[in-house]
């Protein structure tokens, strides 16, 4: 087990995605219980399901001296950087370090793969793609942190992790460790994920996707709804903002057992919550609130039931807020620990949306309706493809495990 | 800052021309080694996931096989990196050309597939590791950002890291955008204390990014037909036994490695890979 490590400063965070742009429609959403999702009217080919879309990324263009980035999943980041004032945080974490001593660390798992797939379905004569269409940059998964480093005109270590749905996330993680090591002073975590037909017709061809709205730990899920988001955090020492809210810890782990579908006990999921508890040097007694990863598919939210049945206090709230945004893939462990971040501000426990008969697997933990009390500290799961676990772990400011 | 100090443990590699590290000092030497099979052949995968893996995963593996297989830890105790500028590049070219045409019949196993961090789970799932996996990329500096990432988790953690960069050549007309016209893999075991298996100890700063490493043909032109290749200088250097080499990092940032030790000379590390092979 990890030894606890020195919280970071969570300086500004923001999130975007199908619930609303910025923080205070996210908030105003979850207080009134109002899902983001609607009749997919997205995808290429007909589909029928729900979807969380983002209203206005078509609309929004990027700047003119950064035109050569435009696609679907860049509007989306563009969008959500506007939000929140967070680019005035990261100019002001930029002028205040200088741009070498700033990360960003940014997950997805398909960036800009929607407009290669554009490209394909208008392939020129000869079989090649189109003009306006060659853009080596464009069809890279690298496409979104590229952009977003030319965004914010950082000059330090630059990655894209791209594990499915635990990518955002285990950029804190990175992070963490390269502020620990000294190689930077600040990072610029986050994740971007859009609509495309590749996750559309892909879930789809897993048979994984709801005709429905998602109805996550419900007795009658029957899968996911997908949805796209934009979220960021600036994460400094604690020492350069003690009243800002605390990354905790987190842990990362694997299943070792399936591409597609989870550990049938959860094990990599345990063994990430334990590293992360371990890390942030609490026990599951002291855990107010977890954002689940929740998908509303039937084996994922079996296993994560179990799994706070057993290691969390009936005190311990818990829910998914998938019923809100949809499952937003590699954008999910930004937005989640953006709705963790704000349990703790407004003393808000989302509930469980779309779970209206609750599988019988689900203990006293969960929140079903929205509850109002003091959150100290919140804990948010994400899972991905691949066996690939994440837990990150929340604190407010002056919090003493 | 002093530098970032980490240790070689394993070295994994497999394109076209070389099917191991041993052909690459082969090469330097002025020899000419045997090519490899046209596959790779990722033994460490059971049958059954051998016949079903993409190429992507099969090149991964095999790298990560024979670095593992050098360094004489088990792989289920190592955390994994897996850096890819481009992923499975046959099946997004599949992905896109399917659902351009014919959406609803798009393969799930393919599609499951298709996740950047597909050769992760497969190596994680073959060898039973419980450990942190990642899947990273930074375009053409997806092998010095995914360094830069084994080596901050190896020294942040105190523990020894599975570092895999590798691409699949591409086929027309992704490969225009990709610029990947050749395979190539590489793997390292990286340590964060000296042992009885250290190869070679590096230094590592962070520098500005400069001018391209030189490299000598056809080492140039293997580097140009694959971004994962960029790891070349540094397997150059490991081979040389001594000086320093550049490997971009980010789009402004570059690591600048300086050898330290080598504590073997070149033929033991052959040596011992047959031995682990044996």
């Amino acid at each position: 087990m990890s030894d606890p490590m020195t919280p970071l400063a969570v300086t500004a965070y923001t999130a975007t995605s199908a619930i609303g742009h910025g923080l205070a429609a996210q908030l105003d959403a979850l207080r009134h219980a109002r899902s983001g999702l609607r009749p997919n009217d997205f995808s290429s080919a007909p589909l029928q399901c729900w979807i969380g879309r983002v209203d206005g990324v078509e609309n929004t263009r990027l700047p003119a001296e950064h035109a050569v980035w435009e696609c679907r999943n860049n509007r989306l980041a563009w969008l959500g950087l506007n939000q929140d004032g967070f680019l005035d945080r990261v100019r002001e974490a930029r002028e205040r370090y200088g741009a070498g001593r700033i990360a960003l660390m940014l997950g997805t798992s398909t960036a800009s793969i929607g407009e290669t797939e554009t490209a394909y379905r208008r392939l020129d004569a000869d079989g090649g793609f189109p003009d306006d269409m060659l853009r080596p940059a464009i069809h890279a998964p690298h496409s979104l942190a590229a952009f977003v480093t030319a965004v914010l005109a950082l000059e330090g270590p630059c990655l894209t992790i791209s594990t499915a749905c635990s990518s955002s996330a285990k950029v804190f993680a990175s992070a963490e460790r390269m502020i620990r090591l000294g190689l930077v002073d600040a990072a610029v975590v986050g994740g971007v994920d859009t609509l495309c037909d590749s996750v559309l017709f892909g879930f789809n061809a897993l048979e994984l996707v709801s005709s429905q709205p998602c109805r996550p730990f419900d007795a009658a899920r029957n899968g996911i709804s997908i949805g796209e988001a934009a979220g960021f955090a600036l994460l400094e020492r604690v020492d350069a903002a003690p009243d800002a809210p605390r990354l905790l810890g987190y842990g990362e782990a694997s299943d070792a057992h399936h591409m597609s579908t989870p550990h049938p006990e959860g094990l990599g999921a345990e063994l990430a919550l334990r590293d992360t508890l371990a890390r942030a040097g609490l026990d599951a007694l002291q855990v107010d609130y977890i954002n689940l990863h929740g998908t509303a598919s039937t084996k994922n939210d079996e296993v994560e039931a179990a799994l706070v049945s057993r290691a969390f206090p009936a005190h311990t709230r818990s829910s998914s807020t998938k019923g809100f945004t949809g499952h937003t893939l590699g954008a999910a462990g930004i937005i989640e620990a953006t709705i963790a971040l704000q349990a703790i501000e407004y003393g808000l426990i989302p509930g469980n949306l779309g779970g209206s008969m609750p599988d019988p697997g689900c203990g006293p933990q969960f929140a079903w309706k929205n509850e109002h009390q003091r959150v100290d500290v919140a804990l948010s799961n994400s899972f991905g493809f691949g066996g690939n676990n994440a837990c990150l772990a929340f604190a407010r400011a002056g919090f003493s495990a | 800052m002093s530098p970032l100090r980490i240790h070689i443990e394993g070295i994994g590699l497999w394109s076209k021309h070389l099917g191991h590290y041993a052909a690459l000092q082969s090469l330097l030497a002025g020899d000419t080694p045997e090519p490899p099979l046209s596959k790779p052949a990722a033994t460490t995968l059971p049958p059954n996931e051998r016949r079903r893996a993409p190429e992507s995963v099969l090149l991964a593996v095999e790298v990560a096989g024979q670095a593992v297989a050098m360094s004489g830890r088990a792989p289920a105790s190592l955390a994994c990196v897996f850096s890819s500028s481009h992923g499975d590049q046959a099946i997004t070219d599949y992905m896109c050309a399917t659902l351009a045409s014919a959406p609803t019949e798009l393969s799930p196993i393919r599609f499951h597939n298709s996740v950047h961090n597909a050769p992760a789970g497969y190596w994680t799932i073959a060898t039973g590791c419980h450990e942190p996996s990642t899947a990273v990329c930074a375009h053409r500096m997806s092998f010095g950002a995914g360094l830069l990432e084994a080596i901050s988790q190896a020294l942040a953690d105190q523990c020894p890291v599975l570092l895999v960069c590798s691409d699949i050549a591409g086929a027309y007309p992704l490969v225009e955008e990709t610029g990947c016209t050749q395979s190539f893999g590489c793997a390292l075991v990286l340590a964060p204390a000296v042992s009885g298996t250290t190869l070679a100890s590096l230094d590592i700063t962070l520098a500005p990014s400069g001018s391209v490493e030189p490299l000598p043909e056809p080492l140039a032109s293997w580097r140009d037909a694959n971004a994962s290749a960029d790891a070349l200088p540094l397997l150059a250097l490991l081979t040389r036994g001594h000086g320093r080499c550049l490997v971009d990092a980010a789009a402004t940032l570059a690591l600048q490695i300086e050898l330290q030790q080598v504590a073997m000379p070149g033929l033991d590390v052959h040596h011992r890979n047959v031995e682990h092979v044996a």
